[in-house]
């Protein structure tokens, strides 16, 4: 497999803070590669410099077979970028956007229809509409319409799903899917984690540092302990509870359950028995396998 | 007999001809997690802007803290909290003078004010923070200062608009913790979030779709209804139903 972005040792600085720590990784062509982790750890700042916006302050990266620092020129002809904020010209038409994006990269809308049909049917038959006057979903639509008008080699989508809802969200990632049959490599950032599995890989991301890279499979099978899905029909109270059991290591609330490990030597039978004099009643428990999530969790809590 | 805080009759909002909320009726009780959750262009926000004083119905009737949306709007400002993700703090003021700032605007006598304002910051274990600027904090400390501050005069409801967004796992968790503290001390959370699994921590939850409430009832009560195992799968199925392809 060529690569498509290779980093190493990347560092970034803005006065005394340090924005991107030693970043390293490789993508491949054709891979949809994820950078998972929530606001502030460094997802954008890494993608301007992959987009070739913003120079490291240490490290190497090569985009596409050149450096973005002096050859940008070759890198920007074959990306395409959507920027975590709507950056296109609101006081455009929805079809004037496109036409301008594709006149820049010297094609047409006619020419590259067919890589945008299954997205931009969706927007077409609001086309005159002023790109401002779109609703959020419909901005996001046009915006991935006009990053791939080009037909990029390399496509980057700085958190294309924040703030919208889940079904919208999982439409997206099945465009997405579709974009596969013209082999364009997709690097794409979330704070979603349950998003990860829609990734052929992905890296988990938290204050400038790659805590983990890897397929969901890998990252989830990473997971040290047995972890238990326990549930009851008062849930803050089983939480509490848990939280003051000195035989706990750590818990956490997940949707409908709660999610504990428990310190070594520490079996199932105690908990129970502790869980009843403390009064919390109707109590299930079982193993259950660890998500992205859980990951994540665990290796925040080794820092 | 459960005391309601919001009760809601036949809210219609329309812009134009638009109708942003179509006919709805429900009622949020004294200390509850209510979890309001719809499709993007829903009516969610347009309802959120109506409960908050911030904007009238068109016709209906709409109590929150028992004043009326449409005759005492100021009142209901006055018994509720808001935050939301994009706007909550002052970015160049101290944690303190944020705090004596929001006290000042509900009224709060500044002795009250000194007062909560150390308890909090020892609850929250940010005393050495007190003197430092917003913007020098990490965002998931930001936000549970903002939920404190929103809750500061103790009032009847408050209100979140998606409060966690983008936050860390950890503190994602964390705030949830506060919610059900502030909650388990009677003040009514409203509360709406793109992550499905957050919806689950709710006493009941209503799902808005195309300016309707299309379903409202406890996580379970929703899951054994559309007979599968999770509230975004409840979702996804409501949403999916009656989605018009934008």
């Amino acid at each position: 497999m060529e690569t498509v972005v290779e980093a190493t040792g990347i560092g970034k600085k803005f006065g005394n803070l340090s924005a991107l720590k030693d970043i390293s990784f490789q993508i491949g062509t054709g891979e949809v590669f994820g950078f998972i982790g929530p606001d502030g750890a460094g997802k954008t700042t890494l993608f301007r410099i992959i987009t070739s916006l913003m120079i490291p302050d240490e490290g190497k990266i090569k985009v596409l077979g050149h450096d973005p620092v002096t050859e940008f020129e070759e890198i920007r002809k074959h990306i395409g970028y959507m920027p975590g904020r709507f950056s296109l010209y609101q006081d455009l038409s929805v079809e004037e956007n496109l036409r301008f994006y594709a006149t820049v990269f010297g094609t047409t809308l006619e020419e590259n229809y067919h890589l945008i049909r299954d997205i931009y049917s969706h927007i077409e038959p609001f086309k005159k509409r002023l790109a401002g006057k779109l609703s959020g979903g419909m901005k996001q639509k046009l915006a991935l319409s006009c990053a791939l008008i080009h037909q990029p080699r390399l496509l980057v989508l700085d958190e294309p799903t924040t703030g919208v809802d889940a079904v919208s969200r999982s439409e997206f990632w099945d465009m997405l899917k579709n974009l596969r049959q013209y082999n364009i490599t997709i690097v794409v950032s979330t704070p979603y984690m349950d998003e990860a599995m829609r990734c052929d890989r992905v890296a988990l991301i938290q204050d400038g540092q790659l805590l983990q890279i890897g397929s969901p499979g890998t990252i989830r099978d990473g997971f040290s302990r047995k972890l238990y899905s326990v549930t009851a029909p008062e849930k803050y109270k089983l939480l509490l509870a848990l939280k003051s059991f000195a035989g706990t290591e750590s818990v956490f609330p997940f949707g409908d359950s709660v999610h504990l490990t428990l310190k070594e030597g520490v079996t199932v039978q105690t908990i129970s028995g502790y869980l009843e004099k403390s009064g919390v009643v109707g109590v299930t428990m079982r193993e259950t396998n660890a998500g992205i999530e859980d990951r994540f969790l665990e290796l925040m809590n080794r820092k | 007999m459960k005391n309601a805080v919001i009760s809601v009759h036949d809210l219609v909002k329309k812009f134009g001809s638009f109708v942003a909320n179509d006919h709805l009726s429900f009622e949020v009780y004294e200390g509850e997690i209510f979890g309001f959750l719809g499709a993007n262009g829903a009516g969610k926000t347009t309802a959120l802007r109506i409960l908050s004083g911030l904007s009238a119905p068109t016709s209906g009737k709409v109590l929150v803290a028992g004043f009326d949306a449409a005759r005492d709007p100021e009142k209901i400002k006055k018994n509720i909290g808001y935050m939301c993700q994009k706007f909550s703090l002052y970015n160049d003021l101290t944690v303190r003078e944020n705090i004596m700032l929001y006290g000042g605007i509900y009224g709060m006598r500044k002795a009250l004010i000194r007062e909560r304002c150390e308890e909090l910051l020892e609850r929250l274990r940010f005393m050495e923070y007190g003197n430092r600027l917003i913007s020098d904090l990490p965002l998931g400390l930001r936000q549970k200062l903002a939920f404190s501050v929103a809750v500061l005069h103790e009032p009847r409801i408050v209100f979140l608009d998606e409060p966690t967004g983008g936050v860390d796992p950890i503190t994602r968790r964390q705030f949830w913790e506060m919610i059900y503290e502030t909650a388990a001390r009677g003040i009514t959370i409203f509360v709406t979030t793109h992550y499905m699994d957050e919806a689950e921590y709710c006493d009941r939850i209503s799902i808005m779709n195309e300016g309707r409430i299309v379903a409202l009832d406890t996580p379970d009560g929703l899951k054994k209804k559309y007979r599968v195992d999770s509230v975004e799968e409840v979702f996804v199925k409501i949403v999916r139903s009656g989605k018009i392809s934008v």
